[in-house]
């Protein structure tokens, strides 16, 4: 009896039709595709002496790939729908897409030097790197459990090569087999819960899936599915407690490749997440809620305290990382509570695209000074405005932007994801607002202190002479900090992101 | 039944991948575990599929597998490297960095 639908499942085979390729909305991805060949190839044909092109290829890239994303959303008429509602590109997927894209070409600049001056594999790194990027660009197009779970894997599978990336060096391999092993067994429990929703619904499209589930009264298998379904994902936005793997990696990784993890990766993560809860496991809610509660609370808190107690900046900026996740993942717990829903999704890309600028930022300085004293530790920023004046004053910026202090990017991004959560209006979200707003004034212990580092103490060597800063990381500080500024200043250019209330089929429901 | 039992030889499946990941300290062993742990979900797939009578689970698996094998390709380059740098794969070993 069980078997009785095969014959079916043949048949549906011959009711099979190619569909229609939308290839405008699909440029961004065909260009990063080709882009990828390009880079591949060229960096066969080229001399040790000549690959520094490759970088500079693959930021061109990256903004090439932006052409098609800002003629999109120009022309901006109704969503692009493809493969039956499967991957679609609207307004939400296009602001991610720019995100993604403009976080990317950053961190090309960023990468550059180190890996010229390491001797590291360029055209390989970079390659990965665009593989990488492709596989977010297409997570925020992705409606369906399959195109979500490749997408998914596309961006994390060269992640892991990239945090191994300097193979001589055991700390680095210790952070690429931490990563990959805890992150291969995440996404296997992530499709495990995947199984089961798509048994109990029927579909693997995400709003099939949400008109399937009926809210109040879910089976168990479908319970079962949605906890090991957050608990995949919470790995990849290193939510606490499945963040175990975040400081080790971050910190034995090469620090352009922290930089990517922590806000690329992460925000992909993010992208996933949002999808899934939004459109799939929205009948969920009694269940999700709890769930994403905890974790936001628990990743503040403990992100918080256990970077009070670092002493090397990059692990303290990981554990500050995680922290900054639990600020995002806030307005995704009070989905369609109180006056809520129209501004979560607008809390969460807006803080993304700010955690971001401000991020990658706090990163390129920390890039910058390590070239000169070959140190991670936060002592070794000591007395840094005596010899680097303007690198003392961008990192004020970035580490004030972080804290949420006005009226710098981050304090826009805070106070968005607050008003969201009050607007809830239930016990439960004032709760985590005050958890939040606690943490944010633990938080700004370890970005003072890294301050009063760079402002009061002097320098651990006596060596004052000033720091020659490359002219890439040059360009990455001047774009990272224009941005944490302008965002801050003028909120306005992102706040008209509200025209985004919902992702393209959540309405439709 | 016999959807039922599909599902049940998954989960045992399942359950011990995830205890292979946990308990073992050598670094093939925890790979090994974690293929376990997607061949529980293939089977849960294809199941699903008979019983949900769509194609879709049977592609989902297919997709599984073949980026399974991608996966396992980079664990094997990892587990190798450092391999090379510590002629040992034990993960216990692997800790440099605490805190």
């Amino acid at each position: 009896m069980i078997f009785a639908g095969s014959q079916s499942v043949i048949a549906q085979i011959n009711q099979w039709v190619a569909p229609t390729i939308d290839w405008h909305a699909l440029a961004p991805e065909l260009v990063l595709i080709v882009g990828i060949n390009l880079v591949l190839f060229i960096d066969l044909s080229l001399g040790a002496a000549k690959k520094w092109a490759m970088a500079t290829l693959t930021g061109l890239v990256f903004l090439a790939a932006f052409i098609p994303v800002v003629t999109l959303a120009v022309i901006g008429d109704a969503s692009r729908e493809m493969f039956d509602g499967r991957y679609v590109v609207d307004g939400y997927s296009l602001i991610l897409k720019a995100i993604f894209l403009l976080a990317a070409y950053v961190l090309v600049l960023m990468s550059q030097n180190e890996l010229e001056e390491g001797g590291y594999y360029q055209g390989e790194f970079y390659v990965l790197m665009m593989c990488s990027v492709l596989g977010m660009v297409m997570m925020t197009s992705a409606r369906d459990l399959i195109a979500i779970f490749v997408a998914l894997e596309l961006l994390s599978i060269p992640a892991y090569m990239m945090a191994a990336w300097r193979k001589r060096d055991s700390r680095s391999n210790e952070a690429g087999v931490k990563y990959y092993l805890l992150g291969v067994f995440a996404s296997a429990v992530l499709l495990y819960g995947m199984s089961f929703l798509y048994g109990t619904t029927g579909s693997t499209k995400l709003t099939d899936i949400g008109a399937s589930l009926v809210d109040g009264d879910l089976l168990g298998l479908q319970v079962l599915a949605v906890v090991f379904v957050l608990g995949g994902l919470a790995f990849k936005i290193s939510a606490v407690p499945f963040h175990s793997w975040a400081p080790d990696t971050y910190e034995g990784a090469p620090t352009p490749v922290t930089a990517f993890l922590s806000v690329a990766s992460k925000a992909a993560g993010f992208v996933a997440l949002m999808s899934i809860v939004m459109l799939a496991l929205a009948p969920a809610n009694s269940v999700v809620r709890p769930m994403l509660w905890v974790l936001a609370a628990l990743t503040m808190t403990v992100g918080n305290v256990m970077a009070l107690r670092q002493t090397n900046i990059v692990r303290m900026l990981a554990y500050s990382s995680v922290s900054q996740g639990g600020f995002i993942l806030m307005p995704l717990v009070v989905i369609g509570t109180g006056n809520a829903g129209d501004s979560v999704l607008r809390a969460v890309i807006v803080y993304l695209l700010i955690y971001a600028f401000m991020n990658l930022g706090a990163f390129s300085i920390v890039i910058a000074v390590a070239r000169r004293t070959r140190s991670g530790e936060i002592t070794s920023f000591g007395g840094l405005f005596g010899y680097a004046p303007g690198l003392a004053v961008l990192m004020t910026i970035f580490m004030a932007s972080l804290a949420g202090i006005p009226p710098l990017g981050g304090w826009i991004a805070k106070f968005n994801v607050f008003k969201t959560v009050l607007d809830a209006g239930d016990t439960a979200a004032y709760v985590l607002a005050l958890i939040g707003a606690v943490n944010t004034v633990i938080a700004a212990a370890y970005y003072m202190r890294v301050l009063r580092q760079v402002w009061m103490a002097p320098a651990p060597d006596g060596d004052v002479s000033p720091i020659k800063v490359p002219s890439s990381i040059q360009a990455a500080l001047a774009i990272t900090a224009v941005g944490t500024v302008l965002l801050g200043v003028l909120p306005g250019l992102v706040l008209r992101f509200g025209d985004i209330t919902d992702l393209t089929g959540a309405l439709a429901r | 039944m016999l959807a039922v039992n599909f599902l049940i030889l998954a989960a045992v499946l399942f359950s011990i991948g995830v205890f292979g990941v946990i308990a073992r300290r050598n670094a093939v062993m925890v790979l090994m575990s974690v293929e376990l742990v997607l061949n529980s979900v293939m089977l849960n797939l294809v199941a699903f599929s008979q019983i949900t009578d769509s194609i879709d689970g049977q592609l989902f698996a297919l997709f599984v597998i073949a980026i399974a094998a991608a996966e396992v390709g980079v664990g094997l380059a990892m587990v190798l490297m450092v391999y090379r740098n510590r002629r040992s794969i034990a993960l216990d070993e692997l800790s440099e960095m605490k805190g």
